[in-house]
């Protein structure tokens, strides 16, 4: 199945919720409304004409201008051997999405590295730790605004071009 | 007639201070620690071909019987602190040797927001070993170098501070 039949699937049984342009790529990628992911992707793994079983990845950039966080979804099939991906957004100073932990584990810890970058929470998610940045650590670093601090735990950030010495 | 002629011609003689060095430089046991692609590179210059194990420097795998650190591969500001701690679990007289761009200033990632800009912000370093990753070769010759540093070294004679202090 192309994800030009999926998406019109997709529209059927979901209506407004799905975007109704899908943008093309290797990766063919539409929105779906925040509120729906969950519903949306636990559809998709469960239906036998689609049958993702897969997350393959999860990903978020920081749309600062359109003051939103765009969250994405890249779904696998092995047994279909198609793709989609799905795109979330979300308010940028107060972003939550629900989680997709009981859909594919795998994105237990894929939502914890979004959550340790850009500060995305996920309702409901059962160990919503950082994952890549230590425990202590302050801001989220691939937000647009983060400012990098001079140093942590007495270790300065800063080194001096070698070129000027 | 002299001291030296004495003694039977079995018997060496040498500086106690040269033969401590002696033995501690062939015997430098480093330990098992990687933190990147470097690290594939140390195994392979622990491994048959380079084989590290003929200058006596085998991989220990804890901190407190060994007395080298090599530091493979870019150190982030979550692993400096690790890597400091194990730096302190270790028994004097304990080196430290840089192996690549990473470990020596950041390298390639050295703007990156979660990477120390080179180890020695954060434990003294005594021998750092250019390349990205340095071949086998390069890391054996650092620990050349580092074996031609400790046979400088002087435990017997006090230092010119202690002899003021005393």
């Amino acid at each position: 199945m192309d994800a030009a039949e999926i998406h019109r699937r997709l529209r059927d049984r979901f209506g407004a919720a799905i975007s109704e342009e899908l943008a093309p790529g290797p990766w063919p990628t539409c929105e779906v409304r925040s509120s729906a992911v969950a519903e949306v992707c636990r559809w998709l793994r469960d239906d036998p004409e689609t049958r993702f079983e897969c997350l393959s990845n999860l990903s978020g950039v920081d749309r600062k201008a359109a003051d939103a966080i765009e969250v994405y979804y890249h779904l696998y099939s092995y047994a279909h051997r198609h793709q989609i991906a799905l795109k979330a957004s979300t308010p940028r100073l107060d972003p939550v999405l629900p989680t997709l932990c009981d859909v594919w584990p795998v994105a237990n810890w894929l939502e914890r590295e979004c959550f340790d970058l850009l500060g995305v929470r996920f309702s409901e998610h059962p160990d919503l730790r950082r994952i890549l940045m230590p425990e202590d650590w302050v801001g989220h670093p691939l937000r647009k605004d983060f400012v990098e601090p001079d140093e942590y735990h007495g270790i300065s950030t800063r080194r001096e071009s070698l070129l000027k010495l | 007639m002299s001291l030296i002629n004495a003694v039977p011609e079995t018997v060496l003689t040498t500086k106690v201070d040269a033969l401590l060095n002696w033995t501690r430089k062939s015997s430098v046991w480093y330990m098992l620690f990687g933190l990147a692609c470097c690290a594939i590179e140390m195994m392979q210059t622990g491994g048959p071909r380079s084989d590290l194990d003929r200058f006596g420097a085998v991989p220990r795998a804890t901190p407190r019987v060994s007395d080298l650190i090599i530091v493979s591969g870019t150190l982030t500001l979550k692993m400096a602190l690790r890597t400091k701690l194990l730096y302190e679990q270790m028994a004097d007289p304990k080196y430290v040797i840089s192996m690549g761009s990473c470990a020596n200033c950041g390298g390639l990632f050295q703007l990156a927001y979660s990477v120390c800009d080179g180890v020695d912000k954060v434990i003294p370093v005594d021998v750092y070993v250019p390349g990205c990753p340095p071949r086998p070769e390069a890391l054996t010759e650092g620990l050349l170098k580092l074996q031609d540093k400790i046979q400088q070294e002087r435990w017997l004679v006090r230092k010119s501070d202690e002899v003021q202090a005393a």
